[in-house]
């Protein structure tokens, strides 16, 4: 069975991950438009490349980032998430600003 | 039948036909009113429509690399209707109409055999949910019946009743589910497209798509650049691909389904059966083969290659339903690129460049609308962009005004 290194666990079967979508920016909920809503959610750049996504290890909970070949299916780098998040992100003020640190 | 089947029949020749090759590929033109990008079966279904009801002969159609050659290749090749939205089932039953109808048009045999489709439900929920596919289907003119676990025994004798310790509760058993042999589709449209005058070229890949103030031009390809009146992107799993070369993004995401077949065995399987709730449909092919497929992949890839860990749940799950599946041989494995939306609907119509129509997010429900989709995208195309109002609920900014016509729960196995 295809490997993953979960950051936290180490190498485990790919059956235990759960694939978690792209990484990438959240508009702010309380100040974006519908239009820009529904581009965070539906709409996807769907890249044949090296893409930045989230993945969950199911038995332990654990969500991480990892860098992937969406044509090769090779798993290039896995890493926790404080990596690229390293603020807390406010979402209940509605002038708060959006996410800065999020990039794909 | 198509008649000149019979008249093979009856001849001591070898029924040999004199035309049917497609035309030898000629150079390219620098310039058609028409750009067809994939020459699957939604491509040049499209184009066959546009040259007989519309008379518009000036198309290429181009393919990267044969005809037929990507997920028309690859499906399954199940026909039916059973859907669940109003808008989702008189758009599928059109296109079953269409299919029953397609050999005789083509006076070529596609092999369209009606046998009936079975959904099985193991709970509660999907009994209810099997009550009201029922009654959006007969309200349509489609043949859908829910019926129980008796019927179910005696139109499957094979099948275990328990399967997985999920007794069998309830079945949807929906008559004018068919299938047809894929590939006579794409070229039956090919044949009767290229004979009124549309060009197929394959093995020529669009590199680029020229847009000029918003408005499609062109298009660059590995054998020259060429201007076009308009273009349509048919390219299944590449959609998204095809689209940023255009300059935009799409509500797609690239899975790959993996499906496998057996060695022959006698028949014993007439409807096509499928499970939900074990992401599996099975079939026995006119040449007593098995074959099987489930959901998607669990993660997005561009690649066909096969996976030991579906394999084994997909056999697991085929062996729960038809145990003496167990004794018999896998004899192939084949993986199709699907394009999913998340609402599991199509993508028809118009996009943000003009000129430039979409037909893309056929995820696993690509090969039954063939007919019916190469007949509304021919119609918009002819009218300079009037949407159909077959298709008009599949416009993409569907997505941009949450309207999302949701047919997740009527996969033959969800995803």
């Amino acid at each position: 069975m295809k490997i993953m290194h979960c950051p936290l666990n180490g190498p485990r079967n790919i059956s235990e991950f759960v694939h978690g979508g792209e990484v990438r920016e959240m508009p702010n909920p309380a100040t974006c438009s519908d239009r820009e809503w529904a581009d965070y959610v539906f709409y996807s750049d769907n890249q044949a490349g090296v893409i930045t996504e989230w993945w969950l290890h199911a038995p332990s909970g654990y969500w991480f980032i990892a860098e992937r070949h969406t044509v090769t299916d090779e798993i290039l780098k896995t890493y926790d998430p404080s990596e690229i998040f390293n603020q807390r992100v406010e979402f209940s003020k509605e002038d708060a600003a959006a996410p800065k640190e999020a990039t794909a | 039948m198509p008649f000149s089947l019979l008249k093979y029949g009856l001849n001591n020749d070898y029924p040999f036909e004199k035309d049917a090759d497609l035309p030898v590929p000629s150079e390219l033109k620098s310039s058609y009113d028409v750009v067809i990008i994939g020459a699957g079966g939604h491509g040049v279904a499209t184009a066959y429509y546009l040259a007989k009801y519309h008379g518009i002969t000036n198309v290429a159609v181009l393919e990267k690399g044969y005809l037929g050659g990507g997920n028309t290749a690859r499906n399954t090749a199940v026909i039916r209707s059973n859907y669940l939205t109003s808008e989702g089932v008189k758009f599928y039953s059109e296109s079953v109409r269409m299919f029953k109808e397609l050999s005789h048009e083509f006076d070529f045999n596609i092999m369209y055999t009606e046998r009936g489709q079975l959904t099985l439900a193991h709970t509660d929920a999907a009994v209810r949910s099997f009550r009201q596919r029922t009654e959006v289907n007969k309200h349509f003119g489609g043949r859908t019946e829910l019926i129980g676990p008796k019927e179910i025994q005696e139109l499957v004798p094979t099948l275990n009743m328990n399967p997985a310790h999920m007794p069998v509760l309830a079945g949807l058993w929906h008559l004018d589910g068919a299938t047809a042999r894929h590939d006579a589709v794409a070229w039956g449209y090919a044949k009767g497209a290229t004979q009124r005058g549309v060009e197929l070229h394959q093995l020529t890949e669009v590199t680029d798509v020229i847009v000029e103030n918003g408005k499609v031009t062109g298009v660059k390809t590995n054998r020259g650049t060429i201007k076009c009146g308009c273009a349509i992107q048919a390219v299944a799993g590449h959609s998204s691909l095809m689209a940023a070369k255009a300059g935009f993004r799409m509500p797609i995401t690239t899975y790959p389904l993996q499906a496998m077949v057996t060695q022959p065995v006698k028949p014993f399987l007439d409807p096509l059966v499928s499970s939900s709730a074990l992401h599996c449909y099975v079939q026995q092919t006119s040449r007593g083969e098995i074959v099987f497929g489930g959901g998607s992949d669990p993660y997005p890839l561009y690649n066909t290659r096969s996976t030991l860990e579906l394999k084994e749940s997909l056999l697991a799950h085929a062996i729960e339903m038809f145990p003496f599946m167990a004794n018999l041989r896998l004899m192939r494995q084949w993986a199709g690129i699907t394009d999913m939306t998340s609402d599991y609907s199509p993508i028809m119509g118009l996009s943000p460049v003009e000129n430039y129509y979409l037909d893309a997010g056929w995820g696993t429900w690509g090969f039954k609308s063939t007919p019916i989709c190469g007949k509304t995208m021919a119609e918009l195309v002819a009218s300079g962009g009037k949407v159909p109002d077959l298709i008009a609920p599949f416009a993409m900014d569907r997505f941009d005004v949450f309207r999302q016509v949701n047919e997740m729960g009527a996969t033959a196995a969800s995803h």
